[in-house]
């Protein structure tokens, strides 16, 4: 258990360091491998990125404790997370389980792990999550025909704040140049 | 055998002929020579470096050389539709003028294939064009098409100019019945090979300002322009310093001609200027670069506008006929109108037609020094072709010079004040 | 003319017959002697050395006309001189599509953020001339009330980040076109379509008449004004013939789909590397492919559809 959770620290730091809350700059090795229910989709997915020391949440998040469900602005904890998803409707315990914090849940009070978490994404974006299924929506390298990597939703989205930063752009072209030389002179 | 002695001789003949000359042919074949050196040596900088050496780049692709190029076709074109007085309406003071004609039309095909092979990337690769050996696109490609009909006209016109002289230089008339034929084909031929040019660029959805049904018919009404007013000079020239008769009736004709080419030429542009201003659609974007600029690119809106006014100045001159047969303004029409011609064909047609490109961006081209060097040396190589050319064929018409089994093969001597 | 009887160049051992003249003279060789012994010997050097010489590039015959041993010859003796200019093992392959292959690409517009990083993906993949600088991509910034308006688009945008508001980001490369205005144009059928759609160039045997440039209605095609200059570290050494090998002086080139990836099934560099998943390629033959979905689900359409030159390339909204 412990050996599992070294090796997915290990993964998720290397993987946050490549997705540093932007848009996914680097490819991923496999990983987990989650199905949407239902269906016969095998896909190559790397597991969740997790912030650092954080998991399992239950270490501090006691379960046999009184859960204050009143929706409120954070305290004592987690004030470093800016919640930019939807604040008029929602916050945080409609997607963390306020019974058990080692896990997410649905609408319906279905409790899944965060490894499912596109399942939770997919309850309110439900065209994203089809496009995401279809490889449309988000970035899938590998192989037309074969084998492909995907990512999760959370892999380029951070969930508290879904939107992407803007990125530098790499250089724009050269424009092009009149190379004013005399005949028989060297070029620019 | 005795005709290949006889060609051997006309050919020895001529020889002498163009090395024999005044000073003043010595100094202008020793000026072209050197402007053939200058455009040598700037296209051998272009060989070496790539045509990075030229201000062409991606967005304005096509440029200077082959501006030259479509002007330089029409050139050849027109110089042989005097053809078409001197033979479909048998109008005799034009007969003699119409070699000469045909002697300018080798020229500017031979100029036109220097500046195609000047501007492609991989001029050893040109033989991928002869078909058999290459591989030719026909019927797909224009281009394909312009180099099959260019090929063509040049043999035509060698053909007839070859055989006509070397029939004269024996003191014979060439037989009716097969150049009569041969020089009216060459009436089709001269529209089609400025046609299947102006299809080339006319074919092209992608350039909306040249992609227009219009081109073909400009095209054909510039050509008649500026072709036959290198003639006209030349005309005046011959019949001065030698002993060419040529009837001021037919100079006044051609210029009269070519003052109704050039009304047709305007109206048809007037036809487009109003297309595309009245509408204005996002194709306008092109004409206004040539008459107004467009966000601040100037360069070529001078050209265009002394082009216009050249060639309206030319056509007043040509359609009035006191200033159509005084000397001095005959003579500034002819300049006017090939300038006129040359700038509409070249900066007019083909900067404006990839400029903005099409993804919109403009760059603007001006030819670089090693463009105009290797221009001037392809069009020195032109006219020292055909100084050379009217050298020869001048004597034979005047019956100065003949070969045969009695007459001496060398040429009369000249008047004083002749070359 | 010394007597030696080796080879095929012995031009005493050539038969004048009919050249030569009775009573001609001992120790001297008549003018028509020595033409027609130097039309023998070139005749016989040419018959020889044929085979030789049309397997040098200036020779080359067009790649359709090359028999499958001739091209094998030419990609193995490519490999070893590219290997040893750029010191490290080069491999020019020369895969040929699939049957029943027909790729296509979409391109979510209400996603890219114009960051170039396909771009520069292609320009290391493909190994385009570093100075000059070539890009096969172009990536277009518009503006938002704009629309799609070429004519105030800007390809040299510089920010601190993108997207800039108010702006939107349209890369364009080759489009692949089903009826490609420049394979219809180009006089020597140096570039043509191929069975899985990708639009090729024989970069042997192009002439650089630059017809195609004019032709092409996206600005796709770009020219090798001068010669296009990679460094060897930067080289990608797994090339295609007709893809990302590197180009002469003096012919055009483009975006080949990545010929050398996607024969191989694998996705073209610049949807691998972008980083919002706005690129999807594929083929349409496969029912469960992105692009067939793409195209059954999304608002798609193609640049200039009024010139019917009915692309490959596809943009939609994602979103």
């Amino acid at each position: 258990m412990l050996l599992f959770l070294a090796v997915a620290l290990v993964v998720a730091l290397a993987a946050l360091a490549g997705c540093s809350r932007a848009p996914a700059e680097e490819l991923f090795a496999a990983g987990g491998v989650p199905e949407a229910p239902g269906s016969t989709l095998q896909v190559n997915v790397p597991p969740p990125p997790f912030s650092d020391g954080v998991f399992p949440c239950s270490s501090c998040h006691d379960p046999e404790l009184k859960v204050n469900t009143k929706q409120r602005k954070l305290k004592v904890a987690h004030q470093e997370i800016e919640l930019k998803h939807g604040t008029e409707a929602r916050w945080c315990l409609d997607c963390h389980d306020p019974a058990d914090r080692d896990q997410l849940h649905l609408a319906s009070g279905e409790k899944i792990p965060f490894e499912e978490s596109y399942r939770l994404c997919g309850q309110c974006h439900g065209e994203k999550f089809r496009d995401w299924r279809a490889g449309v929506h988000g970035r899938r390298t590998g192989n037309w025909d074969g084998e492909k990597q995907y990512l999760l939703c959370v892999h380029c989205h951070n969930s508290h704040a879904p939107r992407f930063a803007p990125i530098k752009p790499e250089s724009a072209p050269v424009p092009p140049r009149r190379t004013e030389s005399p005949a028989g002179g060297a070029e620019r | 055998m005795r005709v290949l002695r006889s060609f051997l001789r006309f050919v020895s003949g001529s020889a002498r002929i163009v090395l024999r000359g005044n000073s003043l042919y010595w100094s202008w074949i020793a000026l072209l020579v050197t402007l053939i050196f200058v455009g040598a040596r700037a296209y051998a900088h272009q060989l070496s470096t790539g045509l990075l050496a030229t201000s062409m780049r991606d967005q304005v692709s096509w440029a200077f050389y082959i501006g030259n190029f479509t002007f330089l076709v029409g050139v050849a074109a027109a110089a042989v539709l005097l053809v078409i007085p001197a033979y479909v309406y048998e109008w005799k003071p034009i007969k003699e003028v119409v070699i000469l004609g045909e002697l300018l039309a080798i020229s500017a095909i031979v100029m036109a294939a220097l500046f195609v092979l000047v501007d492609v990337g991989r001029p050893d690769r040109l033989w991928h064009l002869i078909p058999g050996l290459g591989l030719l696109n026909v019927p797909a490609s224009m281009l394909a098409w312009d180099v099959v009909v260019l090929n063509g006209y040049l043999v035509l016109n060698v053909v007839i100019v070859t055989w006509l002289l070397f029939t004269l230089v024996r003191g014979r008339h060439p037989a009716k019945a097969i150049f009569t034929p041969l020089v009216l084909f060459s009436i089709p031929a001269a529209i089609g090979i400025h046609t299947v040019t102006a299809f080339i660029y006319s074919g092209l959805s992608a350039r909306p300002f040249w992609h227009s049904a219009i081109l073909a018919p400009r095209f054909i009404a510039s050509a008649f322009c500026s072709g036959p007013a290198v003639l006209l000079v030349l005309m005046q020239l011959l019949r001065k310093y030698t002993r060419f008769e040529i009837q001021d009736l037919a100079i006044w004709k051609v210029a009269e001609l070519m003052a109704y080419s050039m009304g047709f030429n305007l109206f048809l542009f007037g036809a487009e200027v109003f297309t595309e201003y009245y509408a204005h659609t996002e194709h306008l974007v092109h004409m206004r670069y040539m008459f107004t600029g467009v966000e601040g690119h100037t360069e070529i809106v001078p050209f265009m506008w002394a082009s216009f006014g050249c060639s309206v100045v030319a056509f007043v001159l040509f359609l009035i006929p006191r200033t159509r047969r005084h000397w001095v303004t005959l003579n500034l029409g002819c300049l006017l109108i090939y300038s006129g011609v040359y700038l509409e064909k070249g900066m007019g047609l083909v900067i404006p037609g990839l400029t903005p490109d099409t993804l919109g961006e403009i760059y603007e081209y001006g030819p670089s020094r090693g463009e105009w060097q290797v221009a001037i040396g392809i069009f020195a190589i032109g006219f020292l072709l055909f100084t050379l050319m009217v050298k020869v064929a001048t004597p034979i018409m005047l019956g100065e010079f003949r070969v045969g089994a009695r007459v001496a093969s060398d040429a009369a001597p000249r008047p004083a004040g002749a070359h | 003319m010394s007597g030696d009887t080796r080879g095929a160049l012995d031009c005493e051992a050539v038969d004048t017959t009919g050249c030569g003249r009775p009573g001609a003279g001992e120790g001297t060789v008549s003018r028509r002697d020595f033409l027609c012994a130097m039309a023998g010997c070139i005749a016989a050097a040419t018959t020889a050395g044929c085979g030789e010489f049309t397997h040098t590039p200036f020779f080359r015959k067009h790649l359709r006309e090359l028999s499958k041993e001739e091209i094998a010859r030419i990609l193995a003796e490519l490999g070893k001189e590219l290997s040893e200019q750029y010191g490290k093992p080069v491999t020019v392959g020369i895969d040929a599509a699939r049957p029943g292959v027909q790729f296509a690409y979409a391109l979510d517009l209400s996603r890219c953020v114009g960051c170039r990083r396909c771009v520069k993906a292609c320009v290391k993949e493909n190994n385009q001339g570093r100075d000059p600088a070539i890009e096969w991509i172009r990536v277009l910034e518009m503006d938002k009330d704009k629309g799609i308006d070429f004519e105030h688009a800007n390809p040299y945008y510089e920010a601190e980040q993108v997207p800039r508001p108010g702006h939107f980001y349209m890369p364009v490369a080759c489009q692949h076109c089903r009826d490609a205005p420049c394979v219809k144009s180009c006089p020597t059928g140096a570039t043509w379509a191929e069975k899985d759609g990708i639009v090729v160039i024989d970069y042997d045997w192009c002439i650089g008449c630059r017809c195609c440039m004019a032709a092409c209605p996206y600005g796709a095609r770009r020219f090798n004004w001068t010669e296009p200059k990679v460094p060897a570290a930067d080289v990608n050494p797994q090339m295609h013939y007709l893809g990302n090998r590197p180009r002469p002086k003096g012919v055009v080139e483009k975006c080949t789909f990545c010929v050398h990836r996607v024969r191989a099934g694998r996705y073209p560099a610049c949807v691998e590397v972008c980083p919002v998943g706005a690129r999807k390629f594929g083929n349409l033959n496969d029912p469960n492919s992105e692009v067939r979905y793409v195209l059954e689900n999304k608002r798609v359409f193609v640049l200039k559809n009024e010139l019917s030159t009915r692309p490959r390339f596809y943009y939609f909204y994602g979103i």
